[in-house]
């Protein structure tokens, strides 16, 4: 009770998975009215703290303080009740119930439930933070953000006094992120604390007023914003100065590996998804695509690799040495031999292109499984090579049997780009393949790249961070609304010339 | 007072890695567990517990006609379990093995009562297996197809496809097959159209260990078994690699409709030596249980489907032994698979109980 503003405070929280220290002996605090980032590499702990204080997880050791009362935190409804909600990375919501229905779902009022006043005290809460969600509308009508606003809503709607977010811009857009970042600050305002996990370092610079830093399961420190910078904050995560700068060699002479002409693609609506696409991605080059999510980058890529079927268009294929093919009309099969890898990091890492329930020997084996004669599977040589990628990309995992729906996001993302990489593609395809991880592992992927560019191989990548896009490839393709709305050269451009090309307002204005 | 209601009294906490021979022992101490509960069912319906295991036990495994009689009973368990196991995996909820089971049983019978004079012993009896095969593929594909072309909900439609093939045999009886005018059976098959018996039973059994194998291998280390661990874990990820998930879905099928046909063949052939509305006698559902007990592991459903069979063996002696009523019998096969399922959780998971904070208080 010595400090009325101390909303919360973790002394000494221990927890243990098994053999696994998840959490050793950390100390936390955040007051009211404040915004508290949560900085640390993948698998530091930083979940696993915060599900202890949405009451997932119960602490082995140490105490939580709450209002300077300790307080026992058994399950989320405790959490609740002590005003702690957590808007959680994977949403947890009904698909096939309105937003009111998810928001009142689980809470225990006396009498009838009624949804008309719970919906016009939904509209009151939206209205006070400035949220942008119609409360009659249905889950699976909503876009990934308004999901969020619902999760946010929820807890508001509960009562909470102390959010936690985790990697909650992950799958926004800069847009999305700018006014999510309005709504907490109008939250901090009101006098709520805030408790914000990420991996960006400019939103914690732009966002937080205090970053707590994490590493292996230990508590490093807490530091006010505005008394630290990106560097500093970084060399406390990894323990050591890192560089921030990505090595960008020029490959001799590039030469043209796919030509896409003129492709449109459709969805099952009839709605175009991709319209009148042209490019050209060289070999020995990294052209990045770039675009608001949405913005036809998925059906690009899925269209390439014959996983969406192509209304009109080519897509000449030239591969080394070899005479050009079309694409368009070629099963999955059959473009993937030919040399064309994809890998696509999908919102839920997992849904597309991994096993969960195999380990990395299994998954291995989803590229060559139909190698060799006969009925039966090979699993020496995909075992061979999941034993390479566990070493040299230093995935963090018991053996090459342990389920990769088990391992941490980080770890998943390095086995699927280190598969797409080690089937030696001639075009290789990532998007979002840095999405959720650390500034480490981030590196070693970019380098990656990097490193297959100078063998000749046609990498096209699909980003999110401007930054990075702008220091990691060698021309830059702009998607807005399913059209290519330029092309620059990623080494004379700017993030304000594409953020312009991205809406459509630098160049010719769309129809 | 905070500090008691600090921990909660019992918590769970998720385990990973439990050695092997712990598992087993969870697995051994809850079908012990079962084993007391039982006895103390018995006890209150006043039999002696320890008799009445008694009794089961010998009228399962005591003579060899009761051993006879109890592989009979595990051999289309086992066959059917196996027939399922692939497309559980794959997740695809087949079951409606009792409708594949008597699909097969139906056509190996019509070879059995038209052609018996006109075939050869085993030529008949190959031919018979073929039918019986190819059409309980067929009633399995039928659902299989529906689901790869336009989605249709699996479990409800393999259940439908098991009325329509009993109801198909309840006509036949009636009708186009009746022996006797009225009698609503249909005759017994010529002897040319039995399984022959080996080491006292019709040899079903023999063929459905040569399944088991079959289907480890087929799971395990072929490439349809790894399409089909992987369309059962995403169907997105399936398609990324280049699988055509509604081909292997109704290759899967097909093959799963065929093991419970040559099942049905079995059965009809062997077991029967006739066809009735019953042929499946409930083997398709139990078969759910032997699977799901046994994790999908083949060998695994050996010992599972011989361990049921006792008990529904044993039960049937206990009865006209001791006059305990078949209920009690099925009350202990209940309490057994509730506990065998139930230790699972204890093998995921374990109990933290709050420390006693006397103790505690003592210790610091």
């Amino acid at each position: 009770m010595s400090d009325p503003v101390c909303a919360i405070e973790l002394r000494g929280i221990t927890k243990r998975f098994g053999e696994v220290v998840a959490n050793d002996g950390i100390d936390l605090q955040l007051n009211r009215g404040e915004i508290l980032s949560l900085l640390g590499e993948n698998g530091s702990g930083k979940t696993t703290l915060m599900n202890m204080l949405s009451g997932i997880y119960f602490p082995d050791e140490g105490q939580i303080f709450v209002n300077g009362q300790p307080v026992s935190i058994r399950s989320p409804r405790d959490a609740f009740a002590h005003g702690i909600g957590m808007i959680h990375q994977h949403y947890k919501l009904v698909d096939v119930f309105t937003a009111t229905e998810n928001i009142v779902l689980g809470l225990e009022e006396g009498g009838k439930l009624d949804v008309r006043a719970a919906g016009a005290k939904v509209r009151d809460i939206c209205e006070r933070y400035g949220f942008d969600i119609d409360p009659a509308q249905k889950i699976y009508d909503m876009s990934v953000s308004q999901k969020q606003t619902v999760e946010i809503v929820k807890v508001l709607y509960r009562g909470a006094e102390i959010l936690i977010l985790d990697e909650p811009t992950a799958v926004l857009t800069p847009q999305e992120t700018d006014k999510l970042f309005d709504v907490l600050r109008a939250m901090k305002a009101d006098g709520k604390a805030i408790v914000i996990i990420t991996h960006k370092l400019h939103e914690v610079m732009a966002l937080s007023d205090k970053v707590a830093v994490l590493r292996k399961g230990k508590y490093i420190g807490t530091v006010n914003t505005a008394e630290t910078n990106p560097q500093a904050l970084t060399d406390m995560m990894v323990g050591h100065a890192v560089t921030l700068n990505i090595h960008r060699p020029r490959y001799e002479n590039p030469a043209p590996r796919l030509e896409v002409r003129n492709l449109t693609c459709l969805d099952g609506e009839g709605v175009k998804k991709l319209s009148g696409v042209s490019f050209t991605a060289m070999g020995g080059e990294i052209l990045g695509v770039a675009g608001i999510a949405g913005s036809g980058q998925r059906e690009l890529l899925e269209a390439i690799s014959g996983l969406y079927p192509a209304a009109e268009g080519e897509i000449i294929y030239t591969p080394e040495g070899r005479d050009p093919s079309d694409l368009v009309g070629k099963t999955p099969m059959q473009i993937k031999k030919a040399g064309v890898a994809m890998a696509f990091v999908p919102e839920d890492r997992l849904g597309m292109g991994l096993v969960g329930s195999m380990g990395m020997t299994g998954n291995m084996m989803l590229r060559s499984w139909r190698k060799g004669k006969g009925v039966f599977v090979n699993r020496r040589d995909p075992n061979a090579l999941a034993m390479e990628i566990w070493k040299e990309l230093e995935v963090v995992t018991p053996s090459t049997e342990f389920p990769v729906r088990r391992m941490s996001g980080g770890n998943v993302q390095k086995v699927l780009v280190g598969r797409e990489i080690a089937s030696a593609p001639s075009v290789l395809m990532t998007a979002y393949a840095v999405r959720g991880l650390d500034i480490n592992t981030s590196y070693t992927i970019y380098n990656l790249l990097t490193e297959q560019k100078m063998k000749g191989v046609a990498v096209i990548y699909v980003g999110e961070d401007l930054d990075v896009l702008l220091e990691l490839c060698d021309r830059i393709l702009v998607l807005c609304g399913g059209q290519v709305s330029g092309v620059v050269d990623a080494r004379a451009a700017t993030k304000e010339q594409i953020g312009l090309l991205m809406t459509r307002l630098g160049g010719k204005e769309g129809a | 007072m905070n500090h008691e209601k600090r921990t909660p009294l019992i918590r769970l906490a998720k385990r990973e890695g439990l050695e092997g021979w712990k598992v087993w022992c969870i697995r051994c101490g809850s079908i012990l567990l079962a084993l007391l509960l039982g006895a103390l069912v018995m006890g209150l319906t006043g039999a002696n517990p320890v008799t009445a295991y008694g009794t089961m036990i010998s009228g399962a495994l005591g003579k060899k006609s009761a051993i006879r009689q109890t592989v009979k009973i595990a051999v289309p368990l086992l066959g059917c379990a196996l027939a399922i196991a692939p497309c559980f995996k794959m997740r695809f909820w087949n079951i409606g093995a009792e409708g594949q089971i008597t699909a097969g049983a139906v056509a190996a019978s019509y070879f059995a009562l038209f052609w018996a004079d006109r075939l050869p012993s085993p030529v008949l009896l190959i031919v018979m297996g073929i039918a019986g095969a190819v059409a309980g593929g067929v009633w399995a594909l039928i659902p299989a197809f529906f689901k790869a072309k336009w989605n249709t909900n699996e479990t409800l439609f393999t259940l439908m496809m098991n009325y329509i093939i009993i109801g198909v045999v309840r006509w036949l009886q009636g009708g186009p097959w009746e022996g006797r005018k009225g009698s609503q059976i249909i005759p017994q098959f010529d002897s040319a159209a039995c399984l022959p018996r080996v080491l006292g039973v019709h040899c079903g059994w023999i063929i459905v260990l040569v399944l088991v194998v079959f289907m480890h291998v087929y799971m395990n280390h072929t490439k349809h078994g790894y399409e089909i661990a992987v369309i059962g874990d995403s169907v997105n990820t399936a398609r990324y690699a280049g699988m055509n998930v509604g081909r292997v879905m109704m290759r899967t099928m097909f093959l799963s409709g065929a093991i419970s046909g040559v099942v049905g063949f079995i059965v009809a052939s062997g077991a029967n030596n006739t066809l009735y509305d019953g042929v499946a006698g409930g083997v398709g559902f139990t078969s759910i249980t032997v699977a799901w007990l046994s994790q999908l592991n083949a060998f695994a459903m050996v010992g599972i489907s011989a361990m049921l069979a006792v008990l529904s063996k044993g039960a049937e002696t206990l009865q006209t032994r001791m006059a305990v009523p078949t209920s009690i019998s099925d009350i202990i096969t209940g309490i057994l698979l509730f506990c065998m399922l139930g230790c699972e959780f204890f093998i995921n998971y374990r109990l933290i109980f709050r420390k006693n904070s006397h103790k505690e208080a003592a210790k610091s």
